[in-house]
């Protein structure tokens, strides 16, 4: 009797935890739906914020978050991928392989507040970039390297050797292996790593605050891009923080949450419709 | 032709690979330089151990003890909170659940871990932090108490997932044999199927260690930001946070000295990854 009492009680437990779990995510969206929907407006996410007319409009925020996202993709894609191919398919000294996989590894663990800084330092006051998008781009690239790495090495591994050979035994140079066999069946990974990047950059923010800065102004891409902006997030920040505007705050998180949605939702399709197509 | 672009391009995909490294070398290296000044100017024992910070006063102090402890309290405090949860849902996730569950709970865990901290924080400071003033008769509920539970919610995913992976990787005749020989479900996955599993599931609590102790922004909204000494139910400022609220407006020592915060929180970091590699490879033998 006792050890069927013990039975139920783990699986009590069990069950109340996953149920917590779910529960901390229901509430917090729902939460956030809630206060933010409202605030939701066509004026709201059109327009750039003003002192005069005490308007309130996060298009600048928008705009700064897709140059931002545009910028470090961009940049990360091919450094991640080469980093991943380099691993996979050239290097042959095991002591730089086992090197290089120690400081991706070192890297995903370093805390974004640190990035940050040293994004700062390097970036914005050594390279003179200044407090810039593209300051925050590059700082983001290096946070996300290993995710991108990670995901692309990943699927490498699944590419048969029998594919390599074949090509070599026609006589392809590895260059041309690489660019016309490997990395278009890795495809999947870079996808995927593009795509977790692409989350991990929208949500980021400590990593931003001294490196891409809080302006609210609206420029062009290449403006933009050199100019100091604040990001969803960002301006999430300092209007909860700075300034007591609660209620665009929510109306932020509810974009951002929906972004978040989307990015798995897309991580999600991408993985169904690789593998449906490598079963084929 | 081809020749010569199959060298460039070995070139190029060789600078790719170490780059890595070159960047690990570059953060390490401006840490140490712009982090060691202050410390020899206030002298190690003094930064460490000194239990006042007062960076903007006309006789400046700088002692990050009560930070330290602080980010040390706040980590421990959220996986005692966080690990139970996370791993009973893990196990329940990897043996009990049917397929449809499993997924489903799946997807919650992804998005909780894609919510940005700063949405964290922001719950946390309208929600949590008024829950926590009323329940417990605070003046204040921005505490240290509302940045654990904050924290606690933000390692669960990471928490979730490592479990769960080195838990589905425990071979199924472990527990047939075990189920075989009379034991009930739950003596079987807790007995059986999470010794085998443990060095994924300790590797999941370092990783959970190390994602709370570096978390910056969702604290700074819900703990106070004081410079004091860590109580449960007082104001209290981080490492992290210590850094990133006077950056903006630093200068002198007092900027000098926020680099050397950053070093230790650096510090702390690799000290997280060394014991991380540890459990890893302890697990592959």
């Amino acid at each position: 009797m006792s050890r069927k009492m013990k039975e139920n009680f783990w699986k009590a437990v069990m069950l109340t935890c996953t149920a917590i779990t779910c529960a901390i995510l229901v509430l917090i969206i729902g939460y956030v739906l809630l206060q933010g929907v409202k605030g939701l407006s066509i004026n709201f996410l059109t327009t750039s914020p003003s002192y005069l007319s005490g308007n309130i409009g996060i298009l600048p925020d928008i705009m700064n978050t897709v140059y931002l996202l545009v910028v470090a993709l961009v940049i990360l894609i091919p450094l991640g991928v080469g980093a991943a191919v380099y691993l996979s398919e050239y290097a042959r000294n095991y002591r730089l392989i086992k090197t290089i996989d120690y400081a991706a590894e070192i890297l995903s663990g370093i805390p974004s507040i640190i990035y940050g800084l040293v994004g700062m330092l390097f970036f914005c006051q050594f390279m003179n970039m200044q407090t810039t998008i593209l300051a925050g781009a590059l700082t983001l690239v290096v946070m996300n390297l290993p995710t991108i790495m990670r995901t692309t090495r990943e699927s490498l591994l699944s590419v048969p050797m029998g594919l390599r050979e074949g090509a070599y035994g026609l006589g392809a140079s590895k260059w041309r292996v690489v660019r016309t066999i490997v990395i278009p069946e890795c495809l999947d990974g870079i996808i995927t790593g593009a795509i977790l990047s692409a989350g991990r950059i929208l949500g980021e923010s400590a990593a931003l605050l001294f490196t891409a800065g809080f302006a609210h102004t609206l420029h062009g891409f290449f403006d933009g891009v050199t100019s100091s902006g604040a990001t969803l997030t960002v301006a999430l920040y300092v209007y909860a923080k700075e300034q007591g505007e609660f209620q665009v705050a929510f109306s932020i998180a509810v974009i951002l949450l929906v972004l978040a949605v989307v990015v798995n939702l897309s991580a999600e399709g991408v993985k169904t419709y690789f593998s449906k197509k490598k079963e084929v | 032709m081809s020749k010569t672009a199959d060298k460039i391009m070995q070139g190029v995909f060789l600078l790719c690979g170490v780059i890595t490294i070159a960047c690990v070398f570059v953060i390490t290296v401006y840490l140490i330089i712009s982090g060691l000044p202050a410390i020899r100017e206030i002298g190690l024992i003094e930064f460490l151990s000194g239990k006042e910070w007062a960076s903007t006063a006309e006789n400046p102090e700088f002692g990050i003890l009560p930070f330290i402890l602080t980010s040390i309290y706040g980590t421990l405090g959220a996986i005692i909170l966080g690990v139970p949860i996370g791993f009973f849902t893990a196990v329940y996730l990897s043996k009990f659940a049917p397929v449809p569950v499993k997924k489903t709970v799946g997807f919650v865990v992804s998005l909780l871990a894609s919510i940005p901290s700063v949405v964290y924080g922001l719950v946390g400071m309208l929600v949590l932090v008024p829950f926590v003033r009323k329940a417990f008769g605070l003046p204040d509920g921005a505490t240290l108490f509302a940045a654990i539970i904050v924290l606690a919610i933000m390692i669960l995913p990471s928490i979730i997932n490592v479990s769960l992976t080195s838990l589905d990787a425990v071979p199924k005749k472990y527990e047939h044999g075990a189920l075989a020989l009379g034991a009930t479900e739950c003596e079987t996955y807790l007995k059986v199927s999470v010794p085998a599993a443990k060095s994924g599931i300790i590797a999941s609590v370092v990783l959970g260690t190390g994602r709370a102790i570096g978390e910056a922004m969702a604290v700074m909204m819900v703990a106070g930001n004081v410079a004091n000494m860590p109580k449960l139910f007082g104001s209290v400022r981080f490492l992290t946070t210590a850094v990133a609220s006077e950056m903006s407006y630093s200068s002198g020592l007092q900027q000098k000295a926020l680099f050397s915060i950053a070093l230790v929180l650096f510090v702390f970091i690799m000290l997280i990854n060394m014991i991380l590699r540890k459990v890893m490879s302890g697990g592959e033998k």
